[in-house]
Order: structure tokens, then C-alpha cells, then sequence
């Protein structure tokens, strides 16, 4: 693992790209992590295209700007492919991360000849499958730990289900299926 | 031992809140500060602390608030940002003539217009001569330490003056970061319960606050105001040697990073200057060029001759404002840093740049630009590029 992982998260506003970053910033700051968690903010409103980081690392982080060279790229909608050229400054040696029913190969064609590995993960399908219901954050957070590595499997799922019981302490009824949602799209990113 | 944590920098702020438990809070909703006073509502709505939280319809009325608070005798704090300072200006100048040690969480905002919501000092930085004192802070860690100094410096004998602790909207504000959180009843110590020497409520001292002062009495209470101010120094570096002793974490004036031997220089406020480290610590691990920081942490009092002093070695400095003034010259920063030098007799090379306006990022790549143009500098002797706006769209720069 190189000394800082850079990850930055495309989505639309109400999808929980944000909340998903600031997640992936909890449970990395509980496995020991210097983390950085932070939203890029222009006029909010549900839908528009909106922009999230991470910086994770075993030193003190000092950097306070945006992130250009990302390791990882997560696309939590897939629409945004069109308008947006996700994989700018990407990392060759590091991936993108697409909520899509698509093919590795058909996104790759859209990437603009973006030469690494490309992952698709069906967010929508495993959260409706765990949960009712589309919340595709939750299975895109599990499915950038599992292609970034930034913490193991056991880890992640030990401190995500903690972080569940606490956020989840006056509905319970839901912990199990977020948790099988995590491991579904850990799964299928491996 | 210190409690490892991760926050915002509105949660941190909140947070100190809630361990100093003010008497009264008075606030009104702006972004991006808005967090503030919805944390603290959450405290006190279960049952952690007794703040009087008292709502208010506009942010003139929240300093008013404030301002009676404080003045009746009570241990009284605001949180607000742009717009809602501005609001607040008539205030601003009440509290600090007034005497009121009110601590104000001020989370930086541009002012409009355009209307825009990102980071910038134009807030505080107009607000420069309203007689508040005003701390700065690079991350989340600072803001939270520079809060709970905050009122041991405002409330002292020889200050009494109102105190405004600023961070970055959203880098800071927003941002979740690592943070080392001091234990609650260390922090109650820290600060003290806060007894007023003067005030409405005394029982048995009649007094009156902020009745007319006629041309014969006007100017005695701003030279008071002065005095304050300069006594202010010696408490805020007294304070931050007890900071220091409780926790280990070192404050001043302004913090000096690789300074010793540096012939390059960048003097910045706030959250810009970690990014500034980020490109210090490559330059000097590639290149090894003599690059340095001086990151203001106390704007007001401003601290002129250590500055000065700081600066005495380089060859070449730049002053990064996050404001305008519309001058057509200096930035804030900018005009304050130069007459520290001229008064000083320095011959340092000085440019003034502005960066980072209404949330404009800065990045490593830029600082790396900077510190070759004042190699340049140095070398030349020729200030080129002054005034220049960093990071500005390509296409606007021509026409400017």
C-alpha cells in the first residue's frame, strides 16, 4: 500500500456519496488510520453531480485541497459517465469502481482510454436484494474497501457492523440486511 | 490521556463547547457554520449541558443577544459565517468597545456576490478593525485548541475583549479529520469558572454599559481599547504555555515551519498553509531548496516586530491573502506583513499574491510554483507577478 490512498467518489446529490466517504473515513480512522474524509460543495441540490474524498495513511495528513490523481475513482451513478470525465487524473495503477448492471468491458469503453482495472458492482440490485430498497452507498463503500485494500475484510466488516448498532440502536431490524449488502458487493468486487 | 478522535471542524468546535458549557448562546443559521449551533442544540436538548440557547430571528440579533448576555454577567458565545457576520457589524463594535469577552465561532466564508458558500477570509479580514481579537487554524486540531484558549485569553483582567476563532468553511468546517480531544474536566479547568469583575446584574455595583460618550471621553476609551489590545499579547502566549503544558501542543503568534535556515518564505493564513507543508517537505526532499512557512495564527493583535524578526533571514517572501480589500494594492495580509518589514528596515524581497477566493483551491502543484517564483525573485531582484491572482482561470488572466 503506497503511503497515502487518495480516493475520490462521483455521485448525484441525496445518493450518499458524501455520507459513503465519511463512512470509509470512520471505519480506516478505527483500524488506525491518518484519514481525511470531505465533500467538494457547489449548489446542493438533490441529483446534481457531486464530488467526495478520502485520504487515507499511516502518517499525519497536512494536504487540505482536492484531490487531481486519485488511486481510486468510485462512481456511485453510473449516468454520470455521460457528462463527466470520471477517470481524469486517474492512477493507472489504481481502478475504477462503477454501480452499474454493465460489463468491466462495456464501461471501459466510456472511460475516456483509461489504460487500468475497471470494477463493476450492481449497488441497486444488492440493495434491493438486502435492504428493499436502492441505498447504493453502503455497497459501493464495501466494494472500494475490497478493491483498494485499504483495510481487510474481517476488519472492515467488525467495524462497520459496530458502526450499524450505533447508527441502527432504534431500529436493529435493519443492521442484518446492510451488513449482508456490504458483503454481497465485498464479494462481487473481489 | 487524550481521547483519539475523528471530527469536523464544526464538530470539534461544538465539542469544546459542550466541555466549557457557556451560560448562553444565542445564534442564528448560516452556512456553513450552521452545524455549530445545531450540535450544541442536540446537547442541550439531552440534557449534557445547561447553555441557554436562545433563538433569534437574524444574526444583528444574535450579537445583540450576545452582547446583553455578556454584558448581565454570563459566559456568552455566537457561532456565525459571512453574510451573518456582516449583519453583525454594528455589534462587532459594540461587544469589543464594550468590553464584552464574547467568544465568537467564526467558520470563513466569501461574502457575496456573487452569493457563494466556499472558504475565504473576507469575513474576519473586514472585520479586522472592530477591536475583536482573532485566532486562526490550519486544521481541526487547531480550531478545537484555539477555542478553549479562546476564553481564558477574552476574559482575563488586562484584556477583556471579545475574541473571534476562525476556520476554513467546508476544508476545515466540513472536513473529518483526525483530532486528539482533551478530557472533559481538564478542559473545565482549563477555562475556569468564569466570574466578572464588572457587570449588569452585580447586586450590589449600579453601573450603566454603553452610554453616550461625548468628544471629551471618546478617545480615552479607544486608546483603553488599544491597551487592551496590547496586553492581550502577553495573555494569549501565557495562555498558550498552559495549553502547551496540559496537552503538549505548542501555539504562538504564528508557527514557523522550517524556518531555521530558510531562504524562501510563504506567509498564509489558515488551512492553505498544511497543503504549504505538503509542498515544503517535497521541495526539500527533491530539489532541497531552503523553503519556509510562517503560518499566522494570531491576525489581531497582529504581531508585527516577531514577524519581522521571523522573516530577518530570507531572501524572498510571499504574502498569500484569502481576501480582497480592493485597495488595487495589497491584500490585508499582504500591506500588513510589508510594514512590518519596512519598519524593521528589511531588505527582504516581498510579493503579495491572492488566492483561494470564494473556495478557489490551492494545491501543492501551486506551491511549488510560488516558491520558484520567489527563487526568481531572489535571483533577479526584480519583483515580478505582484498583486497576481494564483489559480485564476487562464482565459481571465489575460484580460487582467
Amino acid at each position: 500500500m503506497k503511503d497515502t490512498v487518495e480516493i475520490r467518489w462521483h455521485g448525484r446529490g441525496g445518493q450518499g456519496a458524501k455520507t459513503a466517504a465519511l463512512l470509509l473515513a470512520d471505519v480506516a480512522f478505527k483500524t488506525g488510520k491518518y484519514v481525511q474524509g470531505f465533500p467538494e460543495y457547489g449548489p446542493e441540490r438533490m441529483g446534481a453531480p457531486i464530488t467526495a474524498y478520502n485520504r487515507i495513511s499511516s502518517d499525519p495528513i497536512t494536504v487540505h485541497s482536492n484531490i487531481y490523481e486519485p488511486d481510486y475513482v468510485v462512481v456511485v451513478d453510473e449516468s454520470l459517465l455521460e457528462s463527466i470525465d470520471v477517470t481524469k487524473g486517474l492512477n493507472p495503477e489504481g481502478a475504477v469502481i462503477v454501480n452499474s448492471t454493465r460489463s468491466r468491458e462495456e464501461i471501459a469503453d466510456k472511460l475516456h482510454g483509461y489504460k487500468g482495472a475497471v470494477y463493476t458492482v450492481d449497488a441497486k440490485a444488492i440493495s434491493i436484494k438486502a435492504l428493499g430498497k436502492n441505498y447504493p452507498n453502503s455497497p459501493m463503500l464495501a466494494a472500494t474497501v475490497a478493491v483498494s485494500k485499504v483495510m481487510g475484510k474481517e476488519e472492515f466488516l467488525k467495524e462497520m457492523k459496530a458502526s450499524f448498532h450505533h447508527k441502527f440502536a432504534k431500529k436493529p431490524e435493519v443492521i442484518d440486511g446492510n451488513m449482508m449488502a456490504l458483503e454481497l458487493a465485498f464479494a462481487q468486487a473481489e | 490521556m487524550a481521547i483519539r478522535e475523528r471530527l469536523s471542524g464544526n464538530e470539534a468546535v461544538a465539542y469544546a463547547i459542550k466541555q466549557v458549557n457557556p451560560d448562553v448562546m444565542p445564534a442564528f443559521p448560516i452556512t456553513p457554520s450552521t452545524e455549530i449551533p445545531q450540535y450544541v442544540a442536540n446537547y442541550i436538548a439531552n440534557g449534557e449541558i445547561d447553555t441557554e440557547f436562545i433563538h433569534v430571528e437574524s444574526e444583528h440579533s444574535a450579537m445583540s443577544a450576545t452582547i446583553g448576555a455578556s454584558a448581565a454577567g454570563a459566559r456568552a458565545i455566537t457561532a456565525t459565517s459571512s453574510c451573518g457576520m456582516a449583519l453583525m457589524w454594528e455589534e462587532l463594535y459594540v461587544a469589543a468597545s464594550n468590553r464584552l469577552p464574547i467568544v465568537l465561532a467564526l467558520v470563513n466564508r466569501a461574502l457575496s456576490g456573487p452569493i457563494n458558500i466556499n472558504a475565504d477570509h473576507s469575513d474576519s479580514m473586514g472585520a479586522r478593525d472592530t477591536g475583536w481579537i482573532q485566532i486562526y487554524a490550519e486544521s481541526n486540531q487547531e480550531v478545537y485548541d484555539n477555542f478553549i484558549q479562546a476564553f481564558p485569553i477574552a476574559e482575563d483582567r488586562r484584556v477583556h475583549l471579545p475574541v473571534m476563532v476562525c476556520q476554513d468553511g467546508f476544508i476545515t468546517s466540513h472536513g473529518v479529520e483526525n483530532i486528539l480531544l482533551v478530557e472533559d474536566d481538564k478542559v473545565k479547568g482549563f477555562v475556569g469558572e468564569y466570574q466578572p469583575e464588572h457587570y449588569l446584574l452585580h447586586p450590589e455595583e449600579k453601573m450603566a454599559l454603553g452610554p453616550y460618550a461625548v468628544s471629551n471621553y471618546y478617545m480615552e476609551t479607544k486608546r483603553a481599547q488599544r491597551q487592551a489590545m496590547i496586553q492581550a499579547r502577553e495573555v494569549i502566549l501565557e495562555t498558550a504555555a498552559r495549553f502547551e503544558e496540559m496537552t503538549g501542543r505548542k501555539y504562538g503568534f504564528f508557527e514557523e515551519y522550517c524556518m531555521e535556515d530558510a531562504e524562501y518564505a510563504v506567509v498564509i493564513i489558515g488551512s492553505a498553509a498544511g497543503t504549504c507543508k505538503a509542498a515544503i517537505d517535497e521541495i526539500r526532499n527533491t530539489t532541497g531548496a531552503k523553503v519556509g512557512l510562517i503560518k499566522i495564527r494570531v491576525f489581531r493583535p497582529f504581531p508585527e516586530e516577531e514577524i519581522a524578526k521571523a522573516l530577518s533571514g530570507v531572501k524572498a517572501v510571499a504574502i498569500m491573502d484569502r481576501s480582497e480589500m480592493f485597495s488595487a494594492t495589497s491584500g490585508p495580509l499582504g500591506a500588513e506583513v510589508r510594514a512590518a518589514l519596512y519598519q524593521a528596515h528589511s531588505s527582504v524581497e516581498a510579493v503579495n499574491y491572492f488566492y483561494g477566493l470564494g473556495g478557489r483551491d490551492i494545491t501543492v502543484s501551486d506551491f511549488k510554483t510560488v516558491y520558484g517564483n520567489l527563487e526568481t525573485i531572489a535571483q533577479t531582484h526584480v519583483v515580478t507577478g505582484m498583486y497576481e491572482y494564483i489559480g485564476l482561470r487562464s482565459e481571465q488572466s489575460k484580460e487582467v
